[in-house]
């Protein structure tokens, strides 16, 4: 095998990927390039082809079209055992019949690496599983055996580690802790990391960048924040925290927004926050971002209004109180409000004004369909 | 006070009753392989050690045995192959015909020994075979083959397919990825399917006795015998064979309890 | 456990994914295909062969009988209204020892699957016990069972002497002994697939049951039992197609005489001693069809995978 190894990581690059099994196609022309030492999340929904897109990367699968490049070099026709590529499995996948150290070094002896053993057990002292090395996995803890797991990976340098839900089976506090470990290993040994999840979370948490998968594509990539603040479809900005949408025609527009009007209301959005500036658009908040007030207040034209509505729903989940306003021909807002003391009327049935500023509104490039989940406005009456 | 329950002791007491009943002829194999007999082993005659010590001076015994020995291990190692071949493909390919496949490995096994055994008998006569030695192991790979699979299959439908995917990810061929990792975690079933087709293959009377023309087998030796006598030897090597196959089967069992045992204590 | 083999679904473990499709046919194909041409030779076309052979006609021409092939459906009419008591005898007596077997094996697999749960070990043991008689050759068992119940036993001349016997009747020879025998030499394969079933059965059903007012009576019939229904379908079916076909135990060399033989009696006197091969072929033809009647009927209800 005359695969090379480099020390630091290689950037991974797909063009055109097309993935299709009988029945479904599970990728449909994924492009794709995540710089060297990257920390790069792949998150959607289960079924949404981020795992094969990282088994086509590991060479597990073959794509039906297109082409896969670590560091530079076409990898499409070559084996998984001639990648230079390593795979944490969701199910960790260790070797039942080997010791923890045998499982290390397994890698290595397959390449033929001078002194596995000694590697394999400095790999363990990283992730300080040192002293369990002659154990086997089945005697190992769910976390333990997921930091085997691990340094079996890292032990032979990978250019490209490649991590398929690694927490999915932890408890939340464990899960936690090793996010953290997880990053600053990947910190520290400089590595590309390809994290596939669906926990949002997790994945704005780690990574440098996300990149949000729906239906075999990516819908909008980018850092955390950036997603967060401006999501540019209906999916993302549902599948990241929650959204409130508003579907209205645009009626207005001058030089650096556009409003829609939504039931007679009026929905501003900065041109710049905005995938579309014509025709039927949704324009979205987040719940935090939004207020709401007893008594119809006066706003100036940095802030967009709607209501009166009543509170419908109020639920208390120790940092915030989270409630659903509904507003006759507009559909129901939701409105986090911080629990700091001095909430704001906290009675159902209460009639209330829903309030945001301009520029945390987003414009998006679809329209949510009628099925929405229960956070998101429906507004549909407009149309 | 607790009122007397009959429910609780009731299937205790019936499950020791069901284990005596089916102890029964064994012990009395066991017994009757120290009696002193003359001609027919039926009434007690004394107490000897005589049976164990000479076991092949009884005309025939250690020579059926020895047949039934070698088909036995013959006929295991050719099931035991070909068996873990198709268990392998069953579980880890999608082919077309599959449940065709899956329908004619289990109709030997829902087909009477009678009709395997005539079955194929009419067919040696008229292909005009030999009957002996060959033709009993060609019948005994046939009705192994479908056991054999049957038990290889469960251990390899629950071998979690991420292993094989983490060797090849580890840098592993093919070849080296069979070797290191799927065999080794066959083993212990395909083990299980060897002990079985050889224990099926030795105690087989119905279907060799269609087949075996003048090849004498134990099983065979025991009817032919059991017409005029059976002798004290034949108990012994039913014993010895009984003995050594609860010896294996119960270490076995112990061995994994005590692995158990082991593991919940670190954990 | 190689014995878990005969029971319904195969010996424990998790099962994992559905088939995973990877790699080409090329390599199913040959790992598929010594196995299969073997079956294709050694028992498929046996199987072919029986029914040509039973087909055959008699030519007594030369003096002594020679079989041709033809076509002589007569064959069967012979053979149906000549052994008609031999082949009823063989689906009663398997039916009867099928139900013996079922009634004594399902208390007792209880016992082991849900009562000794506690105590793998145990289990593991009592598992060794049931399977213990298959560890001594089938015919030594029964030659077993002929002497302890032989006519001079202690068994028969005390019945005789209690007048459940009159003095001139015995046991060996007669219907009940060779039910008695083949229930017994067939009961592990009933108690391992009931066993497997009720090892899988979560308790918390029973305990709902009892929760929602139902006696144990009735929530062994209404949960338990229903639940058990694919251990007692393997079951029945491992221990009735095997006794159909036995030859052994009504044979007059150990449990049977004359008036209990089975269709597996005349077929070896016919296939092994008369050479009368059409006769032997169409009567294991009748079996077979009976057999793949009543299989098919069973795996309409429970499936293929299920069996095998």
């Amino acid at each position: 095998m005359a695969t090379e190894f480099v020390a630091r990581g290689a950037d991974l690059e797909l063009v055109g990927i097309r993935k299709e099994f009988p029945g479904f196609t599970a990728i449909e022309d994924l492009d794709l390039h995540i710089p060297a030492g990257e920390f790069f999340a792949l998150l959607g929904p289960s079924g949404c082809g981020k795992t094969t897109t990282l088994r086509l990367v590991a060479g597990l699968d073959e794509p039906t079209k297109g082409k896969i490049l670590i560091g530079g070099k076409d990898v499409t026709e070559t084996k998984a055992y001639q990648r230079p590529v390593n795979t944490v499995f969701q199910s960790y996948a260790l070797f039942p019949h080997m010791s923890v150290l045998e499982n290390v070094a397994f890698g290595l002896k397959q390449r033929k690496i001078d002194d596995p053993m000694t590697k394999a057990q400095a790999s363990l002292d990283l992730v300080e599983l040192g002293h369990l090395a002659l154990r086997r996995p089945a005697q190992l803890s769910g976390g333990q055996q997921q930091r085997v797991a691990l340094a079996r990976a890292l032990v032979n340098r990978p250019s490209l580690l490649l991590l398929d839900e690694p927490l999915g089976a932890l408890d939340l506090k464990l899960r936690r802790q090793m996010q953290i470990e997880l990053k600053a290993i990947q910190m520290e040994v400089g590595l590309t990391f390809l994290h596939v999840t669906h926990d949002q979370e997790e994945a704005m948490d780690m990574a440098d960048t996300v990149a949000v998968m729906n239906k075999g594509r990516i819908e909008q990539m980018g850092s955390p924040e950036k997603l967060y603040d401006r999501p540019k479809t209906v999916f993302v900005s549902k599948f990241l925290g929650q959204s409130n949408l508003f579907v209205g025609k645009v009626e207005e527009e001058n030089a650096s927004s556009i409003s829609i009007n939504v039931a007679g209301n009026k929905i501003t959005v900065p041109k710049d926050r905005a995938e579309k500036h014509k025709g039927t658009i949704a324009v979205g908040v987040r719940p935090e971002k939004a207020f709401f007030h007893e008594e119809k207040p006066k706003l100036g034209a940095g802030h967009n209004l709607i209501g009166p509505g009543e509170i419908i729903d109020i639920r208390f989940t120790g940092v915030s109180n989270q409630y659903l306003i509904e507003i006759p021909n507009v559909g129901n807002v939701t409105v986090f409000a911080q629990n700091i003391g001095k909430s704001p009327v906290t009675e159902l049935g209460a009639k209330v004004w829903v309030s945001w500023k301009v520029e945390h509104a987003f414009g998006l490039s679809d329209l949510p369909t009628n099925t929405g989940t229960e956070t998101v406005t429906q507004s549909i009456t407009v149309q | 006070m607790r009122k007397f329950s009959f429910g609780k002791y009731a299937l205790p007491v019936y499950a020791v009753l069901a284990f005596v009943y089916l102890l029964i002829p064994i012990a009395y194999t066991f017994v009757f392989s120290f009696n002193d007999y003359r001609r027919s082993n039926i009434a007690w005659r004394g107490f000897t050690f005589d049976n164990w010590t000479s076991v092949c001076e009884a005309q025939g015994v250690c020579e059926a045995f020895a047949t039934s020995v070698s088909i036995g291990l013959i006929s295991t190692a050719i099931a035991t192959v070909l068996g873990t071949m198709i268990a392998i493909a069953l579980v880890r390919y999608r082919f077309k015909f599959r449940s065709a496949v899956s329908l004619l490995l289990f109709l030997p096994m829902a087909t009477p020994e009678l009709v395997l055994g005539a079955g194929l008998a009419a067919q040696f006569f008229n292909v005009g075979a030999e009957m002996g030695f060959g033709t009993i192991v060609i019948a005994h790979v046939m009705f192994c083959l479908s056991f054999v699979v049957v038990t290889v299959k469960a251990r390899v439908a629950s071998l979690d397919p991420a292993l094989e995917e983490a060797g090849r990810d580890l840098y592993g061929s093919p070849s080296q990825v069979f070797a290191k990792i799927t065999f080794p975690l066959l083993l212990p079933g395909i083990m299980a399917a060897a002990l079985l087709a050889f224990a099926l293959s030795f105690d087989d009377f119905i279907i060799t006795y269609f087949n075996s023309g003048p090849t004498e087998t134990f099983p065979k030796f025991v009817y032919t015998a059991a017409a005029k006598g059976l002798p004290g030897e034949a108990n012994v090597i039913g014993m010895s064979v009984f003995f050594l196959a609860i010896a294996i089967v119960v270490t076995v069992q112990v061995r994994s309890s005590l692995k158990a045992k082991r593991l919940a204590k670190i954990k | 456990m190689a014995f878990a083999a005969f029971s319904h679904g195969g010996g424990g473990g998790k099962k994992v994914a559905a088939p995973v499709s990877k790699g080409s046919g090329k390599v199913a194909l040959l790992l598929l295909l010594p196995g299969l041409m073997y079956l294709a030779v050694f028992f498929i076309a046996p199987l072919f062969s029986l029914i040509a052979t039973s087909l055959q006609t008699m030519d007594i021409s030369s003096g002594f009988p020679v079989y041709n092939y033809g076509f002589e459906v007569s064959n069967y009419v012979n053979v149906v209204s000549q052994y008609g008591p031999q082949i009823f005898r063989s689906f009663f007596y398997a039916l009867i020892a099928t139900i013996a077997a079922l009634i004594i094996s399902y208390p007792l697999a209880y016992f082991i699957g849900v009562k000794a749960r506690r105590w793998p070990l145990l289990q593991g043991l009592m598992l060794t016990l049931v399977i213990a008689p298959f560890f001594i050759s089938f015919l030594l068992r029964t030659f077993a069972w002929k002497q302890i119940f032989s006519n001079e036993s202690w068994i028969v001349t005390g019945l005789q002497s209690i007048g459940f016997l009159q003095p001139d009747q015995y046991l060996v020879g007669t219907p009940f002994m060779v039910i008695f025998g083949l229930t017994y030499n067939f009961i592990p394969f009933m108690t391992l697939p009931l066993y497997t079933t009720l090892e899988r059965l979560d308790v918390r059903y029973l305990e709902a049951g009892a929760d929602l007012y139902a006696n144990p009576r009735k929530t062994f019939i209404k949960v338990t039992l229903p639940l058990s229904m694919p251990g007692i379908v393997s079951g029945t079916l491992l221990t009735f197609i095997p006794i159909a076909g036995d030859y052994v135990n009504a044979s007059g060399l150990f449990l049977g005489s004359t008036e209990t033989s089975m269709l597996g009696n005349v077929v070896e006197s016919k296939f092994l001693k008369s050479y009368e091969y059409p006769t032997a072929s169409a009567l294991s033809v009748i079996l077979m069809g009976a057999i793949l009647f009543l299989v098919t009927m069973y795996v309409r209800k429970s499936g293929t995978d299920d069996l095998l």
